[in-house]
């Protein structure tokens, strides 16, 4: 997924001379081709974050449409203000291509795993905020990003995630995709969860529960019409993300049930990682598992919360 | 040589603030402040001591350095100026209404309900006004960025960016100087109003800049370093591009508050609310009444 994101990068800067692309100090050799080819829109600036955002807002301001990619926590934490004031504030089409969202820095520690990201974005208005699953969901949805008129944030999985999306729908920036239906609840999930949730929905089935996925690849803004359609028709709306459970997805979708199906809300359970930093080490798997939020943990926490 | 009266001062900054203050005040110097003062009495309030220091800088800008339309404000060929230190915007409200970016009426309204003059400047509110600023060490990254696409696109504009003393107090402002100097900038110019006052009191006991003008050398712009107040350094400073295939730093020697004599070096004077008779007494004495 992330090497497809910025590889579709060069290819749309092949089509569309307004691309540009600015990295911080990424891994050696990033990019070589794009680099040869069309050296005066390659960006390689060093380890100085909120500078190179104000930058890419500069360059935004006279036209060009900057994608910048540096790792997730960098992106979003340390570079905030310049977020919020120079591109949001300025509602400038610059891409925040963000590596290593949720736990994929796991071994790394808490520095380095981006469980308050989509918070964090999700906070600041005109911003849009997309967790594709897979590399192919990425690349259609990297071809829908040049025209959009507003800032972005895209947070990119580990690589060589497993492939969900090939039967999907064409995507399209802010229509969720329904994967799968199911009579008794509907699992609300967002980037690489979603093959988590549709792994969990197969365990469920074998249980004889009923249970659909909705990719809500863009968390911002949410796709209210097929949230809202999805959870009338099920007692249990599931949320499953790998993101603090404050602020993330779980959040905007009981935003956007508040605010747009008061009255008429199936009972939602939140899944997703504790207001905690991340206490361990290993891998994304395995801190995955140890919060619970692997298939089977997630399959029994739904059928225990359906029978309670 | 053209920068030799900059050249010899430039390690004597206390020369250059001796001379800053001395600095005799013309009959345009007293408008653009008179100009500066109705935004603080319309509003009710707003930063003065911050503005009057970049009076001069401002007006050398707009007067004689910048190509710019006041009736077509997006026209891509203009020189690009971007205020850093965005709480001292009633000098940049000043000379763009003085220009005719906008009505001088307006200054009225600063600060007010419905006014497209905030405390802070906006992008896409106020005509002339390149970026929305206010949360200091943003302005320079946001030029330099303005300052790669110009050379893209291949046109002439220069990029200045204004900021202020306790502004580059901000780290970003060096991740910023440094990556302008790797791409070699020579169409940038950042210009350091150092009035040697932030909000709690003098930059040398805050935070010591000093020796300014060497930091900005080690990182690699071309210093040129002058009385603050003085339109012919400052207009020389500001003229040329720099030929060094390096970014330029002018770093202005500067009385806070210049031009009131109870506000000038004086952090009370930083940011005020309403005046009190005696201070507008005082304004008028000090500007004259129009």
């Amino acid at each position: 997924m992330r090497r497809t994101c910025v590889n579709m990068v060069y290819e749309l800067a092949k089509r569309d001379e307004r691309v540009v692309f600015i990295g911080s100090d990424l891994g050696a050799g990033l990019l070589d081709d794009m680099k040869a080819e069309m050296p005066d829109r390659f960006f390689m600036e060093g380890i100085c974050e909120q500078n190179m955002i104000g930058m890419a807002a500069g360059m935004a301001q006279e036209g060009y449409i900057p994608y910048v990619n540096t790792i997730a926590t960098f992106m979003t934490r340390r570079c905030f203000e310049q977020v919020a004031v120079d591109v949001c504030l300025q509602n400038l089409p610059v891409r925040l291509i963000a590596n290593g969202g949720g736990l994929v820095y796991a071994p790394l520690g808490p520095t380095h795993t981006a469980v308050d990201d989509i918070s964090l974005m999700r906070s600041l208005p005109g911003m849009t905020v997309v967790a594709p699953v897979d590399a192919e969901e990425m690349r259609r949805f990297m071809a829908q990003t040049v025209e959009h008129p507003h800032p972005m944030y895209i947070r990119l999985g580990k690589g060589g995630d497993p492939v969900v999306s090939a039967d999907a729908p064409a995507f399209e920036i802010g229509r969720a995709i329904a994967h799968r239906d199911g009579a008794d609840v509907l699992i609300v999930s967002t980037g690489v969860m979603t093959e988590r949730a549709l792994r969990t929905a197969d365990l469920l089935a074998k249980k004889g529960i009923g249970c659909g996925v909705l990719h809500m690849h863009t968390v911002k803004p949410i796709d209210t019409a097929q949230l809202i359609d999805g959870a009338g028709k099920v007692a249990l709306l599931v949320t499953l993300e790998e993101h603090n459970k404050v602020g993330g997805l779980g959040s905007a979708v009981c935003d956007a049930l508040d605010e747009h199906a008061a009255g008429v809300r199936p009972d939602v359970l939140r899944l997703a990682l504790p207001d905690a930093y991340p206490e361990d080490y290993g891998s994304q798997d395995s801190l995955l598992e140890h919060y619970g939020l692997q298939p089977p943990a997630v399959a029994a926490s739904i059928a225990a919360r359906l029978s309670r | 040589m053209m920068w030799g009266h900059s050249a010899m001062l430039r390690n004597n900054p206390a020369a250059l603030i001796e001379a800053a203050q001395a600095e005799p005040l013309d009959a345009r110097a007293k408008l653009l402040r008179r100009l500066v003062l109705r935004g603080i009495i319309g509003g009710g309030r707003g930063h003065v001591g911050p503005a009057l220091s970049m009076i001069e800088i401002f007006r050398v800008l707009y007067d004689d350095i910048l190509t710019v339309r006041p009736d077509e404000p997006e026209w891509p060929d203009r020189d690009r100026c971007i205020l850093s230190k965005g709480h001292g915007c009633l000098a940049l409200y000043a000379i763009l209404a003085d220009k005719g970016f906008f009505p001088l009426e307006e200054l009225d309204t600063f600060c007010r309900t419905g006014s497209r003059l905030g405390g802070h400047p906006e992008l896409g509110k106020v005509p002339g006004v390149e970026a929305s600023t206010g949360a200091l060490g943003h302005g320079l990254s946001i030029g330099l960025g303005m300052a790669i696409a110009m050379r893209m696109q291949k046109r002439t504009s220069r990029v200045f960016v204004v900021m202020g003393d306790g502004e580059i107090n901000e780290g970003a402002v060096w991740e910023a100087a440094m990556t302008a100097s790797k791409h070699r900038l020579s169409n940038l110019t950042a210009v350091i109003d150092c009035n040697g006052l932030q909000s709690y009191g003098a930059t040398t006991e805050v935070l010591d800049l000093e020796p300014l003008a060497d930091k900005w050398a080690a990182f690699g712009f071309d210093i040129i370093e002058v009385n603050g107040h003085d339109t012919t350094a400052l207009r020389n400073a500001f003229a040329a591009r720099s030929d060094a295939g390096k970014p330029r730093a002018v770093i202005c020697r500067t009385i806070k508050g210049k031009g009131l004599p109870d506000a000038e070096n004086n952090a009370d004077w930083h940011h005020k609310s309403k005046l009190s008779e005696a201070e507008l007494a005082m304004v008028a004495e000090s500007l004259g009444a129009g």
